[in-house]
């Protein structure tokens, strides 16, 4: 039976299940509502939940694990010849034998053994099909049919029904929890396996990054190395000038905005500057690779300079421009929770604004501004679209802005864009990489949370 | 008297220090001030200059240049059985046709070479045009028809001036012979710039004439359906337990930093995530709308968890307390009574979070929504690209008419985002109850 049928069949079901359990309970209750312990309505979802959920968790899980073990099943059924090959090999036959059934191309001719074994294919696949739709179906009715017997007027449907919904919300807020666990546990596996083929005081320490291995062992340049100091340097590098022009400008216009300026300027620049915000970073790729970058080689010629035309620079830049409203923004916050008590004991003592802004309300913020910059730092290092488009590719060691660095996400995104196999260095390194990102951020956050957290204890 | 000499010199008055202090302390100030207009203005100057810089580059790929061609339907080339049979009429030689036209147009032009130029003059799409043509009214063969057909890609950017006439010929992608054809056609009032139906209506392509965005479009359309229709009911169901119901202690707390974490993390590690679970652990296909919309999915759920407890909070007190004084469980409490009062403040984040999905390219790019697709996806499961992809692979095409297209593509980015994010901002307007 097809899935999408069945699954509709048991929707459908699970609503006569809501309906039949309504009337149930009226029927029950002889017409008087109030014998009832719940509203009719009640007894109707008791009766649709037990119907419809196990049998679709049923399903759910049939499709899920219904490949593998099929799979297996043919593999065993398969001649001693085919068995016997390599697990490379024959999981290129086992796909050729799925080609068959699902109608692709396949990579070679079929012979009598896998036209065989596609035969035995389908006709587990119809067996399980039509198994996982009875079992479906059987459980449904029989689900359905066992709350709807045992329906009383005295029976808590409220709080059956209640606690299940209560049991999908605990489920759907752990969700944040698994999502935390598969980040490390998918990056932290491929990066032990990439730690056996490269030693960690390689990768950390390493001063020469060409992850290129060779197809064949006689190639030149075969050897790939993976030591990942360039990037975490130009990384750096981008971030830093990203910092240098998006610190001051965002400092600044929050100091303006929430100091100086009127209601007018203030409510009309702040949506403005948030703009930046929410315009897709592939768009400031693009800016900063077909105007900045350009603009910057030119006048850096007129200059006499010698620019890449992939310069960390024109990067950087972009990037800054992206983080200005990310620190004004946070910046504006924290100025803003200074307390009033604060300004008017300096302009008390005589203080211009200027002066209280700087010796008054700058160090109380500190904190707030600390971690608001920290949180961009770590915007900035995860940062992948605008350094994919715009710095370079080749990992150079230098802290010259001007010339063309590589960080850490673009050599993600190169490593594993296109097709490779899963489990050359190369890939996994890619994973390695992931990780040391993951990690970083994940302090720079704590540390910026923690710092922000502490700030915002003292004045409230 | 005379012991009296000058005062002795006085200690100055603390007046006289403040007074001689002001014109430096002044200036401060003033210099503060100025700075802080200065970064305003650096702000929005950026702005300003990258929406100039798109819009200048880009609004020129809304229209596309078209040259008339009188094409004669030569039946012994499309039909020589006179069968009309549509399968022998699918396979016939259309280029042909269009060149026959071309070469009759100009008929001085001889060298192998120039004609080969002159055939240049239009896009390959032409044949294609034919073919359609014939195939919709197999009874024009034999005709002479007149018809408009897409010029080159870049014939298109010389008409539309990207291309300087004054630079020597050997740097140019048109040839001195190619501008005396289309300076004589547009002479004859055989070239005109018309609406650019194809962008809206393509899909990829290699050649940027007949290249569109209604694949990305479209896959942006269902990957964004995915994340909708997972992370709403998720991120309400989340935010309702936390908010309302769990009970402080270690385990809600290790939610509420993971939450607060996952906000932070960089976009690219969720496409990692994706890529090892979704597609080497699940065997879901890769380049599949599904598993974009499973991984935005993840990156979306804490923008909307915390929005949605935001709404939660702002819901007083006074409500649930009537609601649970006459006799609602505390779940009727939150579903009859609070949820629908916090839901233009959940909605509003949702689609604040959805517009945050619509431009987000890099874990899409891990997972294989980065192929060259040229047929636009009709389910989750096809192969598909999105929007922001679309442009950074277009970014990256050498050809000059891809900049005026990326650009252009941006701008349609740029209007989806302007409307979700207007789309919030009403719904906050409109709904938004201050207590």
């Amino acid at each position: 039976m097809n899935a999408t049928l069945l699954v509709t069949v048991l929707l459908a079901l699970s609503s006569l299940a809501y309906y039949l359990g309504r009337r149930r309970a009226f029927s029950v209750a002889q017409g008087a509502i109030r014998n009832l312990h719940s509203l009719p309505s009640y007894y109707g979802l008791y009766t649709a939940i037990w119907c419809g959920i196990p049998a679709l968790l049923l399903v759910a899980f049939w499709l899920a694990f219904e490949g593998t073990v099929i799979t297996q099943l043919v593999v065993a059924g398969l001649p001693e010849g085919l068995r016997e090959l390599g697990a490379d090999r024959l999981n290129l036959v086992v796909n050729d034998i799925k080609n068959l059934v699902s109608g692709n191309i396949t990579s070679r001719q079929a012979d009598a053994a896998m036209l065989e074994a596609a035969e035995h294919y389908r006709n587990l696949q119809t067996v399980s099909h039509a198994a996982m739709g009875v079992a479906g179906l059987a459980l449904a009715i029989l689900g359905g049919a066992l709350t709807l017997t045992r329906i009383r007027a005295q029976q808590r449907a409220r709080n059956g029904v209640e606690s299940i919904v209560k049991i999908f919300l605990i489920l759907c807020s752990s969700i944040a929890i698994l999502t935390t666990i598969g980040i490390v546990l998918s990056v932290l596996f491929e990066s032990l396996r990439f730690f056996q083929a490269v030693p960690l005081r390689e990768f950390l320490l390493g001063l020469d990054w060409s992850p290129q291995t060779a197809i064949r062992s006689d190639q030149v340049g075969s050897s790939g190395a993976f030591g990942a100091v360039p990037l975490f340097a130009g990384t750096l590098l981008i971030s830093c000038i990203a910092m240098v022009v998006a610190v001051p400008i965002g400092l600044m216009s929050a100091i303006y905005l929430s100091e100086y300026a009127g209601p007018h300027l203030r409510a009309s620049a702040k949506p403005l500057l948030e703009i930046l915000a929410g315009i897709p970073t592939v768009v400031y790729g693009f800016f900063a690779a077909l105007m900045v970058a350009p603009f910057i080689r030119d006048s850096g010629s007129l200059l006499g300079l010698d620019v890449a035309s992939e310069s960390a620079l024109a990067a950087g830049l972009v990037m800054g421009i992206m983080i200005i409203p990310f620190v004004s923004s946070l910046s504006d916050d924290v100025i803003n929770a200074v307390p009033q008590a604060l300004r008017d004991g300096a302009y008390g003592l005589g203080a211009t604004q200027a002066e209280t802004i700087r010796k008054v309300i700058f160090p109380a913020a500190l904190p707030g501004i600390v971690g608001g910059i920290l949180l961009a730092v770590s915007r900035a290092i995860g940062e992948t679209m605008i350094v994919v488009m715009a710095a370079g590719l080749a990992a150079n060691l230098t802290a010259n802005p001007l010339e063309a660095v590589t960080t850490v996400t673009v050599q993600i995104v190169t490593l594993l864009t296109g097709d490779q196999e899963f489990d050359s260095p190369k890939t996994l390194a890619a994973f390695a990489l992931g990780l040391v990102l993951f990690v970083v951020t994940l302090i720079l956050n704590v540390i910026a949370l923690t710092v922000v957290r502490r700030y915002r204890e003292q004045y409230e | 008297m005379s012991k009296q000499t000058a005062p002795a010199p006085a200690r100055p008055r603390p007046m006289d220090i403040v007074q001689a202090g002001m014109k430096r302390r002044y200036a401060e100030e003033r210099r503060f001030r100025f700075y802080g207009k200065l970064a305003i203005g650096a702000g929005l100057l950026f702005l300003t200059l990258l929406f100039t810089s798109i819009v200048a580059n880009g609004y020129s790929a809304f229209v596309q240049s078209f040259i008339q061609l009188e094409v004669y339907l030569d039946a012994e080339k499309l039909d020589p059985q006179g069968t009309r049979d549509p399968a022998q009429l699918g396979t016939a030689d259309y280029g042909g046709l269009v060149k026959q036209s071309l070469r009759s147009a100009f008929p001085e032009v001889s060298d192998r070479r120039d004609k080969r130029a002159l055939y240049g003059l239009v896009s390959s799409g032409a044949d294609f045009q034919l073919r359609s043509m014939v195939l919709e009214d197999p009874d024009i063969i034999g005709t002479r028809q007149t018809l408009w057909v897409p010029a080159d890609d870049d014939v298109d950017m010389f008409l539309k001036g990207h291309i300087d006439r004054s630079i020597p010929e050997a740097d140019r992608r048109i040839k001195d012979n190619q501008i005396s054809w289309l300076d004589q056609l547009a002479a004859e009032g055989r070239i005109e710039k018309r609406f650019n139906t194809t962008f809206f209506t393509a899909g990829d392509s290699r050649d940027p004439e007949l290249a569109g965005i209604r694949g990305a479009v479209m896959g942006s359309l269902l990957t964004l359906m995915v994340t909708l229709v997972l992370s709403f009911p998720i991120g309400v169901a989340a935010a309702v337990y936390l908010e309302e119901f769990a009970p402080r202690n270690r385990w809600t707390d290790l939610i509420e930093v993971n939450i607060n974490n996952l906000a932070a993390v960089p976009s690219i590690v969720f496409g990692l995530l994706g890529l090892a679970v979704f597609i080497n652990f699940f065997g879901i296909p890769r380049s599949a709308p599904l598993v974009g919309g499973l991984v935005l999915t993840l990156m979306t759920l804490p923008t909307i968890i915390i929005a949605s407890r935001a709404a939660l909070k702002s819901v007083p007190p006074s409500i649930r307390e009537a609601a649970l004084g006459v006799g609602a469980s505390p779940m009727q409490t939150i579903m009859y009574h609070v949820l629908p009062l916090a839901m233009p403040g959940m909605l509003t984040g949702t689609i604040i979070g959805m517009a945050q999905a619509l431009g987000e390219s890099a874990p899409l790019l891990m997972i294989g929504m980065v192929a060259f697709i040229v047929d636009v996806p009709s389910s989750v499961f096809d192969p598909a690209t999105v929007l922001p992809v679309q442009i950074f692979l277009w970014a990256d095409s050498p050809e000059r008419a891809f900049v005026e297209r990326t650009s252009a593509a941006i701008m349609v980015l740029l209007a989806f985002l302007v409307v979700m994010n207007a789309l919030a901002v009403v719904l906050r307007k409109r709904f938004e109850r201050r207590w």
